[in-house]
């Protein structure tokens, strides 16, 4: 009993941290309910990782300009624009993928830039400068794909970013249907999270820092291994890891190395937190501002090569609404309004949650309209929920 | 039988967390004077007038307020407006971008029915300017007009409201001369015309040219009223009555050991502050010796502040000139950053507002303004940062559960001692403490000052800016007087006294 009651205290301590983890849990398993299974099925999981993928990115930068306590509404067609840019480099061009690709994310960070000029340097308020961006953006794309219409991509090498998997080790032959290097990966990944935790716990007892009781430290590690090794079972059951869960995983691991191991990442929220202290510690709020920014642009570079990849084409409406699905990805993972609270893997998280219940409806048969009104009503909790907890965690 | 005063506050109490902001203190006017109620900062004249303006409602207090003899109970600003009060306070509280007449009549607008007359608005907006001889047209913007004038229509928007009882929180300190007589004047002719005015100043020649009477306010204690007319007030009885303080023993002494080595100099700083339109500083020349506390008294507005953060980098963009010298060398410092590369440090007066990152933890404001110091390449170790953060809360006694304890947690004299280690680890040469035992407990006060004499034992410089003058008395080895963004004077601790202070803080 004992062992229930502290989960239950654990739990409420951390109702913040690990309310969106909760959250997916049901909606997926509401969904392979209300499916008959098909929701997890491998061929349905796998297509879900690859779906959420460019608004991962997306999410991911959008949570650093929310902590900041700023908005970027133009990511959606300057992703848009850019896939398109890409398409016809390779089409038209006929540039080299090797050149493309450093050459669109170049593009974004440029881009970035300028909106960071417009808020750090001119003092625009974010909301008008991006929205600004958003109509150029949505302009940009209408007039490069005015002549030509849908651009197909005949390049095979960057359509497997967005429908390619990794290649599994030749010369094995046991387990046939199974993606062995998948399983190892995922056995490698999770072997190092242990080391990696328990060596953070006893480095915390060493200093008499409060760690979760050895009970819970267990239950926790049990769980995750239970999460990560059943989503790695269930990708090698299928064709393995996608090269865009690949790229999302790296994106997000770095991002979540800058930010909580890295003089930059504690500056970012440290001017989330309060901007004018930041000021007075000696950091440029203005050089952050441009930072964040400047990321925000080449993850959206990153999400328009995702897209047009998965797509195999540059369409004249690609990005419609990335960016409100961005911003929702962000709150459902726990970025405050109020600046300076909000991890990068909560957008992964946030964005799971939103593909989630498209993939899920989708198979329910569910008409898109109550898609919306679904979707709508669970950014709406997912804000209510960190607007009651915010006050809790003192 | 005399009738009863127009107001009367009767053993009002007021407690904050923390803090008695208010002692039993009365406060009595009579019909047709002008009042005038003066007092330190922190004296308790602002809350009075929020207790008699209904910011603090009927209820949150204790006493009582009567209004021709009868008891009050405010529930609000509206019922203290209906009761015929209006209050005028230091930042004004016009909207910038509507018509002088749009504001005069915002929130009691001149209806026919359902749709506001603007014909009748502006005449009478014409006749409330003329009776406060402000001579502009009803339709500008307020933002045109200047600080004077917009005071001048803050009171035609009171007048407008048949104001019985006219309340001003230092009306002058934004104003040039000829405004503020220009003022002084009119609350003279309004008195005649039978409003009855109270003014809060801290000018105390103002107060003896238009006082009928003086209310002395200390600690949160009404100290005496003085009657103008049988000729009892003069400003050596309004200064001696305002400090008249012991200083306790509450100060622990130090060893001195300042060196003739100057390690600060600072030669015709001037400040202008670009949203205000203002001098914020005036030809200021002052310098810090090793080993030496340096006082910066004055009272609220006197450029303290202002002259702090336009030697750290002026992070908020005032229009700043002159020459600073750090251990001799000239430095041009256009950021926090190269102020702190330069040796300085500040620990602000508002360390909720914009000293401490409340949300994040202990340790995380202590190494935030030198987290290069414990980086390799850029990567935080956070093993270090624990090291640097235990090191602090054990040497400067940080009462926390735990060095991840969000800051917002920690009670306000452990916030102040987080605030302090946070630019402490910055090593600095000179540490500037702004107001620095501000809202704390007596306990923390002294542990604090315990913590400034090692340092300047040590060989640190400081700067302390306080609005205490026992506290200045108490900790410097030398005082700087300011008042109107100006220095006016320079007093050596053994021969200053808090009298001396008030004179030359009062200086206009």
């Amino acid at each position: 009993m004992s062992f229930m009651a502290n989960v239950r205290k654990v739990l409420s301590e951390n109702i913040r941290d690990y309310g969106m983890f909760i959250a997916l849990f049901v909606i997926m398993a509401i969904f392979t309910f209300t499916t008959n299974g098909i929701f997890i099925s491998s061929r349905n999981i796998s297509n879900l990782l690859n779906q959420t993928g460019y608004i991962a990115v997306l999410g991911v930068g959008m949570t650093l300009v929310i902590v900041i306590r700023h908005i970027d509404l133009s990511v959606g067609f300057l992703a848009g624009f850019l896939g398109a840019v890409a398409a016809i480099a390779m089409v038209s061009w006929k540039l080299p993928v090797g050149v493309v690709l450093p050459m669109i994310l170049l593009l974004g960070t440029l881009a970035g830039l300028i909106s960071g000029f417009l808020v750090a340097q001119m003092k625009v308020p974010a909301f008008v400068a991006t929205l600004a961006g958003w109509l150029i953006y949505r302009g940009a794309i209408l007039l490069v794909t005015e002549s030509t219409g849908t651009i197909i991509i005949p390049n095979r090498d960057f359509n497997a970013i967005g429908n390619g998997f990794i290649p599994d080790i030749p010369g094995l032959t046991f387990w046939p249907g199974v993606h062995k290097l998948t399983l190892l990966l995922g056995l490698i990944a999770l072997m190092l999270f242990m080391v990696n935790e328990f060596r953070s716990r006893r480095k915390k007892l060493s200093y008499e820092l409060e760690v979760l009781s050895m009970d819970m430290f267990i239950l926790k590690l049990v769980i995750i291994t239970a999460v990560v090794g059943g989503i790695t079972w269930v990708l090698a059951g299928y064709n393995g890891l996608s090269w865009t869960v690949v790229i999302v995983l790296v994106v997000v691991g770095l991002y979540h190395f800058v930010t909580t191991q890295t003089v930059l990442g504690r500056h970012i929220y440290a001017v989330g937190g309060n901007p004018e202290a930041a000021e007075l510690s000696g950091i440029s709020v203005k050089r952050i501002t441009y930072a964040v920014f400047a990321s925000m642009g080449t993850l959206s570079a990153l999400s328009g090569i995702l897209f047009a990849s998965r797509l195999q084409s540059a369409t004249t409406t690609a990005g419609t609404l990335f960016e409100l699905d961005a911003i929702a990805a962000a709150f459902v993972g726990g970025v405050s309004a109020a600046g300076g609270v909000g991890k990068v893997t909560g957008a992964l998280i946030g964005a799971l949650v939103m593909t989630s219940l498209t993939s899920g409806m989708n198979l329910m048969g569910i008409g898109i309209s109550s898609q919306y009104m679904v979707r709508g009503a669970v950014l709406a909790a997912a804000v209510l929920f960190d607007v009651a907890t915010r006050n809790r965690q003192g | 039988m005399n009738p009863p005063p127009l107001l009367e506050m009767r053993q009002i109490t007021k407690e904050f967390p923390g803090v008695v902001a208010l002692d039993n203190a009365s406060f009595q006017v009579n019909k047709g004077e002008i009042h005038c109620l003066v007092g330190e900062n922190g004296a308790g004249k602002s809350t009075l007038m929020k207790i008699l303006s209904g910011v603090y409602p009927y209820g949150t207090f204790s006493g009582d307020i009567l209004l021709d003899g009868e008891v009050q109970r405010f529930r609000g600003i509206g019922d203290t407006e209906k009761a015929g009060i209006a209050i005028i306070y230091q930042e004004l509280a016009l909207v910038p971008h509507m018509t002088v007449y749009e504001n005069i009549f915002l929130g009691h607008e001149i209806t026919n029915g359902l749709t506001v007359n603007w014909y009748e608005t502006i005449r009478e907006t014409a006749d409330m300017l003329k009776k406060v001889r402000l001579d502009v047209s009803p339709s500008m913007l307020v933002n045109d007009l200047s600080v004077g004038k917009q005071q001048l229509v803050e009171i035609a928007k009171a007048l407008s409201k048949d104001v019985r009882l006219l309340i001003l929180d230092e009306p002058t300190s934004a104003l040039n001369e000829d405004e503020s007589e220009n003022l002084l004047s009119l609350l003279q002719e309004l008195k005649t015309q039978g409003v009855t005015s109270v003014l809060i100043s801290h000018k105390l020649k103002e107060v003896i040219a238009v006082a009928d009477a003086v209310t002395v306010l200390r600690d949160g204690k009404t100290v005496v009223t003085l009657n103008a007319h049988k000729g009892e007030v003069s400003e050596n009885v309004l200064i001696r009555n305002m400090v008249g303080r012991e200083i306790n023993n509450i100060y622990p002494s130090r060893t001195h050991r300042i060196s003739d080595e100057i390690v600060l100099e600072v030669k015709g700083l001037n400040a202008r502050h670009p949203g205000l339109g203002r001098d914020i500083l005036k030809d200021v020349n002052f310098n810090i010796k090793r080993g030496e506390i340096v006082g910066f008294a004055g009272l609220m507005g006197s450029g303290r502040t202002e002259l702090a953060l336009s030697i750290f980098g002026n992070p908020f963009g005032f229009q700043v000139s002159g020459d600073l010298y750090i251990e001799g060398q000239a430095h041009s410092l256009r950021h926090p950053e190269q102020a702190i590369r330069a040796g300085l440090a500040y620990v602000s007066e508002d360390r909720k507002g914009n000293g401490l990152i409340l949300i994040q933890d202990v340790k995380e404001n202590i190494t935030l303004a030198n987290l290069r110091a414990i980086a390799h390449r850029w990567v935080v170790n956070r093993n270090e940062e624990v090291q640097v953060a235990r090191e602090y809360r054990q040497s400067l006694d940080i009462k926390t559960p735990s060095i991840e304890q969000r800051v917002m947690n920690l009670s306000g004299g452990n916030q102040q001692k987080v605030s302090v280690a946070k630019w402490l680890f910055v090593k600095p040469k000179i540490l500037i403490l702004d107001e620095p035992t501000r809202g704390i407990d007596v306990g923390a006060k002294f542990e604090i000052y315990m913590i400034m004499n090692r340092l300047v034992e040590e060989g640190m410089s400081i700067m302390m800016i306080s609005s205490e003058l026992p506290e200045i008395l108490g900790m410097s080895d030398r005082v700087y007087v300011m008042s109107s963004g100006r220095l006016t004077g320079e007093l050596i601790t053994a021969q200053a006294t808090q009298e001396r202070i008030m004179e030359l803080a009062t200086i206009h």
